[in-house]
C-alpha cells in the first residue's frame, strides 16, 4: 500500500506544472493547492488515502468487466451459465468492502475529533458574513472592526488575483491557535479558506465556532461557498498570516485605523449583529 | 378504432391507457431535458473563460443554475425512469392489463406540465428564483428574493409533488395488488422492485418537501416566522427539512436507473440477474439508508462531532449494497453470453461511471474532508457523475433496449452508437476536470472565477459542446425513426426474461379516452 501511494503522489506531482507564486489557484491544478495548516495537511491526507482505495477499486470492476467482455462474448461463449447464485462469493463481495470502509472509517473519525476539538486559543475573530463583503471583529484587541471587500479588477495591484483581492484583510498571527466565530446578519454565507482546511456557514441568527493555526506566512484566498445573491460570485476572503510581532504592530495600528465601537468588545453575540443591520 | 393507435389530440389529451401516459411521460422528459440541456449549454458558455461574459448579472445566473438543477431533477430524470419507463413496463413485466388507476395515473401526468409551465414562468417573471435548486432560507425569503418568482417555484414545485405521490400510490396499488396469478413478490423483476421502493420512498419523503415549501410560502406572505431568527425561527430547519426530502429523492432517481440496468445487463449475458434476492436486500437497503444520511449535505454548517460522525459512518454504509449491485451485475456478465448492444453499451457505461461517483461519494462521505470540499466543484463532479453520467445513461440504456417495443421500429444501429460513445466522451471531459476544479478550491455556482481555474474551465465546455452535440444528433435521429425506421420484430431482442416481449399482449387495442374495464375487474378481483 506504502510503495503503491508513493508512485500515486509521483504521479499527481508530475503531473502538476510548477505552482505559480502566491497562494490562489493555479491554472491545471489538479490535486490541492496550498496547504498551510496541519487541518489541511490532514485532510489532504486522508483524501490521498480514501483515493487510493478508491482507484484500486475502479480499477478492479474496470478489469473485471473488460474481461468479462473478453472472455463471455455471445461468440466465443454461446451458452450461458445457468448458475443464478453462489452464497460465498455473495458473502465475500458484502464483507470486502465492509472491511474497506474499516480502513476508511478509523482515520476519517481521527480527523473529525482533531477538528471538531477546538484548542485553547490565543485570540479569537468574529467573521460576519454580508451582502457581499465579510466583516472581521477582533473583541480581544480592543474590540476594533473592519468590513473586507473584493477590490474592483480595475484595483487589484500587480501580483494578486483577480476576484479574490480585497480591500482589507483578515489578518492572524502565524502559529497561534485563533478561534474563529461566524455568524451572518442576512442570508446563509460559507466562510471557506482552502489553504487552511477551513470551512463553516455563516447563519443568521447561530453563532457557529471553528478554529485554525496558520503553519507559515502568506496571503491565502478563499470564497464565499454559499449561493448568497446577486454577488455571490464577488465575495472573496483574504487572510494574511502574520509573524507574531508582525501581528502584534498591525492590530495597534488596526485599532487607531478602524473606529472600535463599544458593542465589539468583549464576547461577541448574535444580537450585535441584527443590531448592526 | 380497435386495433388501431388513434392519434387525434384528443385521443393524446384524455388517455388513460398507462402504456400513452408512459409515452406522454417520455416525451415531456425530452423537452423538458432539451431545455434543462440547453440552459446548461448556455452555463458552459458563459463559464469558458473568466469573467462576466454573456450573463447579465448573478441574479441572472442564479435563476439559470436553479432552473437547470430543477428542470433536469423534476421533470426530466423522474418524468423519464418513474412516469415513462414505470408506466409502460410495470404492467407489462406483471402482467397486468393496465395500472390500478388509469384515471389517477393520467391526472399524475397532467400535473407535470402545469408544474413545468409554472417553473418557466417563474424563470421569466422578475428577476427568476435565484436560489438554487436548494431554496434555503433567508435568500429564498421575501427580503432575498422580493419578486413572485419564488412563489411560483413553489407552487410548481408542489404540483410537481403532488403528480409524483399519485403516480407512486398507483405503481404501489399496481404491483402489490395486480400481478398474475403466478408472479409472487419474490418473483418480480427487478425494474419492477426498483419502482415499487421508489414509489414508497417518495410517499415518504415528498410531503417532508411539501411542508417545508409550505412554511417557506407562509414566511414569505403570510408573516410566518419559520424560518426567520428575529420571529425565533431558524434557517437550519428548513435545510434540515429539505434534505430530508433532498438525499431519499436522489435515491429516488436512482433506483430505477439500477432497476433498468439489471435488466439490460440481464438480457445481453443471455440469463436471469445473478444473485437477485441479494440485489433486492441491496435495493431496500438503500431505500432505508437513503433516510438517515441527509445531514452529509450539512456537514459544514456548524453541526457538532456526534452528528458529524454518526452520518459519515452511515454514508459510507451504503457504499456495501451499492458494491453488491456493481459486483451482482458483473457477476451476471460473468459466464452469461455478451452482446455488447447499444443498450448494454449504456449500461456498462452506466455501472463504470456510476463507480466513479460512488468512490467520490465515499469522499464526500468524510465530513472531515468535507471541510475543503463542501459546495465546490468536486461536489459538482460527483453528482453529475452519479446523474449526469448515472441516471441518464440508465434512461439511455432503457430508452434503446425498450425503443423497438414502445415504437414498433428499430433505431439505426450506428446512430445508437455513435450517440453513446460521442455523449461518453463529451460528459467525461466535460465533467472531471470539474474534480480538480473542486480540489482546487472552486464554488460551485458563481458566473465568474479567479483565472487560476481558467484551463479546467475551458476544457469542461469543450466537452459540454460534444455532449450537446450528441444529444442533438440523438433527437434528429430520434425524429427520423419515429417517422421512418424499419418496423422492429415483437421479440426484437431475442428470448427475454420479463414479460413485456411476451407476444399475447393487447398492444394497441385499448381505445383511449376511457378506462378499459379489465384493469377495474383486475383489481377488485
Amino acid at each position: 500500500m506504502k510503495g503503491l501511494r508513493a508512485a500515486l503522489c509521483v504521479i499527481l506531482v508530475a503531473l502538476l506544472p510548477a505552482q505559480a507564486l502566491g497562494d490562489g489557484p493555479s491554472n491545471w491544478q489538479m490535486d490541492f493547492g496550498t496547504s498551510a495548516s496541519e487541518t489541511k495537511a490532514r485532510i489532504v491526507d486522508l483524501h490521498h488515502h480514501v483515493m487510493l482505495i478508491g482507484i484500486v477499486i475502479l480499477l478492479v470492476v474496470s478489469l473485471l468487466i473488460v474481461f468479462a467482455l473478453v472472455r463471455f462474448r455471445s461468440d466465443r461463449h454461446p451458452a450461458a451459465s445457468k448458475v443464478t447464485r453462489l452464497p460465498w462469493l455473495e458473502f465475500g463481495w458484502t464483507i470486502v468492502p465492509v472491511l474497506a470502509l474499516g480502513a476508511i472509517a478509523a482515520p476519517s473519525m481521527q480527523l473529525l475529533a482533531y477538528e471538531a476539538k477546538i484548542p485553547d486559543a490565543a485570540l479569537t475573530i468574529k467573521v460576519s458574513g454580508h451582502q457581499w463583503f465579510w466583516r472581521y471583529t477582533y473583541p480581544e484587541n480592543g474590540g476594533f472592526a473592519f468590513d473586507s471587500i473584493m477590490l474592483p479588477p480595475a484595483a487589484v495591484p500587480e501580483g494578486e488575483p483577480r476576484l479574490l483581492a480585497v480591500d482589507n484583510r483578515m489578518v492572524v498571527p502565524v502559529g497561534a491557535v485563533v478561534r474563529i466565530q461566524v455568524t451572518s446578519s442576512d442570508v446563509v454565507h460559507s466562510f471557506f479558506m482552502p489553504a487552511l482546511g477551513l470551512q463553516i456557514y455563516a447563519v443568521p441568527g447561530r453563532l457557529n465556532e471553528t478554529w485554525t493555526k496558520v503553519d507559515r506566512p502568506g496571503v491565502y484566498y478563499g470564497q464565499c461557498n454559499q449561493i448568497c445573491g446577486l454577488n455571490h460570485s464577488f465575495m472573496p476572503i483574504a487572510i494574511e498570516a502574520l509573524p507574531q510581532a508582525d501581528f502584534d504592530a498591525w492590530v495597534q495600528q488596526a485599532r487607531t485605523r478602524f473606529p472600535a465601537s463599544a458593542a465589539n468588545a468583549g464576547p461577541s453575540t448574535t444580537q450585535q449583529a441584527s443590531a448592526e443591520q | 378504432m380497435n386495433g388501431r393507435r388513434n392519434n387525434s389530440i384528443s385521443a393524446w389529451l384524455f388517455t388513460t391507457d398507462h402504456k400513452d401516459i408512459g409515452t406522454l411521460y417520455l416525451a415531456f422528459a425530452i423537452v423538458a431535458g432539451t431545455l434543462g440541456g440547453a440552459i446548461s449549454g448556455f452555463m458552459r458558455l458563459e463559464l469558458a473563460h473568466p469573467g462576466m461574459n454573456f450573463v447579465v448579472n448573478g441574479q441572472e445566473w442564479n435563476a439559470l443554475i436553479t432552473a437547470h438543477g430543477l428542470l433536469m431533477i423534476f421533470y426530466m430524470v423522474m418524468p423519464a425512469l418513474i412516469g415513462g419507463f414505470g408506466n409502460w413496463f410495470v404492467p407489462l413485466m406483471i402482467g397486468a392489463r393496465e395500472v390500478a388507476f388509469p384515471a389517477l395515473n393520467s391526472l399524475g401526468f397532467w400535473l407535470l406540465p402545469l408544474s413545468f409551465v409554472m417553473l418557466i414562468a417563474s424563470l421569466l417573471t422578475g428577476d427568476g428564483a435565484g436560489t438554487g435548486w436548494s431554496l434555503y432560507p433567508p435568500l429564498s425569503g421575501i427580503d432575498g428574493q422580493p419578486g413572485a418568482s419564488v412563489d411560483m417555484t413553489i407552487l410548481a414545485l408542489h404540483l410537481a409533488g403532488i403528480s409524483s405521490i399519485v403516480s407512486a400510490i398507483n405503481f404501489i396499488a399496481t404491483i402489490i395488488n395486480m400481478r398474475r396469478p403466478d408472479m409472487r413478490m419474490s418473483d418480480l423483476p427487478l425494474f419492477v422492485w426498483s419502482i415499487f421502493l421508489a414509489s414508497i420512498m417518495l410517499i415518504l419523503a415528498m410531503p417532508v418537501l411539501a411542508a417545508a415549501l409550505a412554511m417557506l410560502l407562509a414566511d414569505r406572505n403570510f408573516g410566518g416566522a419559520f424560518f426567520d431568527p428575529a420571529g425565533g425561527g431558524d434557517p437550519m430547519l428548513f435545510v434540515n427539512l429539505f434534505w430530508f426530502f433532498g438525499h431519499p429523492e436522489v435515491y429516488i432517481m436512482i433506483l430505477p436507473a439500477f432497476g433498468i440496468i439489471s435488466q439490460v445487463v440481464s438480457q445481453f449475458s443471455g440469463r436471469p440477474i445473478f444473485g437477485y434476492a441479494g440485489m433486492v436486500g441491496a435495493m431496500v437497503t438503500i431505500a432505508l439508508l437513503g433516510f438517515i444520511v441527509w445531514a452529509h449535505h450539512m456537514f459544514t454548517t456548524g453541526i457538532g462531532f456526534a452528528p458529524r460522525a454518526f452520518f459519515t459512518i452511515a454514508s459510507m454504509i451504503i457504499a456495501v449494497p451499492t458494491g453488491i449491485k456493481v459486483f451482482t451485475w458483473i457477476a451476471t456478465m460473468w459466464g452469461g453470453s455478451i452482446r455488447v448492444t447499444v443498450p448494454m453499451l449504456w449500461a456498462l457505461g452506466f455501472i463504470i461511471m456510476f463507480t466513479v461517483g460512488g468512490i467520490t461519494g465515499i469522499v464526500l462521505a468524510n465530513a472531515g474532508a468535507d471541510q475543503v470540499l463542501h459546495n465546490t466543484y468536486y461536489v459538482v463532479a460527483h453528482f453529475h457523475y452519479v446523474l449526469s453520467l448515472g441516471a441518464t445513461y440508465a434512461i439511455f440504456a432503457g430508452f434503446y433496449y425498450w425503443f423497438p417495443r414502445m415504437s414498433g421500429r428499430v433505431f439505426p444501429e450506428w446512430a445508437g452508437r455513435l450517440h453513446f460513445w460521442s455523449f461518453f466522451i463529451g460528459t467525461n471531459v466535460l465533467f472531471f476536470p470539474m474534480h480538480f476544479l473542486g480540489l482546487g478550491g472552486m464554488p460551485r455556482r458563481i458566473a465568474d472565477y479567479p483565472d487560476g481555474f481558467a484551463g479546467w474551465n475551458l476544457v469542461a465546455s469543450a466537452g459540454a459542446l460534444l455532449a450537446l452535440a450528441s444529444t442533438l444528433m440523438f433527437l434528429v435521429m430520434l425524429l427520423s425513426t419515429l417517422l421512418s425506421g424499419a418496423p422492429a420484430s415483437r421479440r426484437f431482442w431475442g428470448p427475454a426474461f420479463t414479460h413485456e416481449w411476451d407476444d399475447d399482449q393487447p398492444d394497441d387495442t385499448v381505445v383511449s379516452g376511457r378506462a378499459p374495464r379489465a384493469a377495474i375487474g383486475d383489481l377488485s378481483a
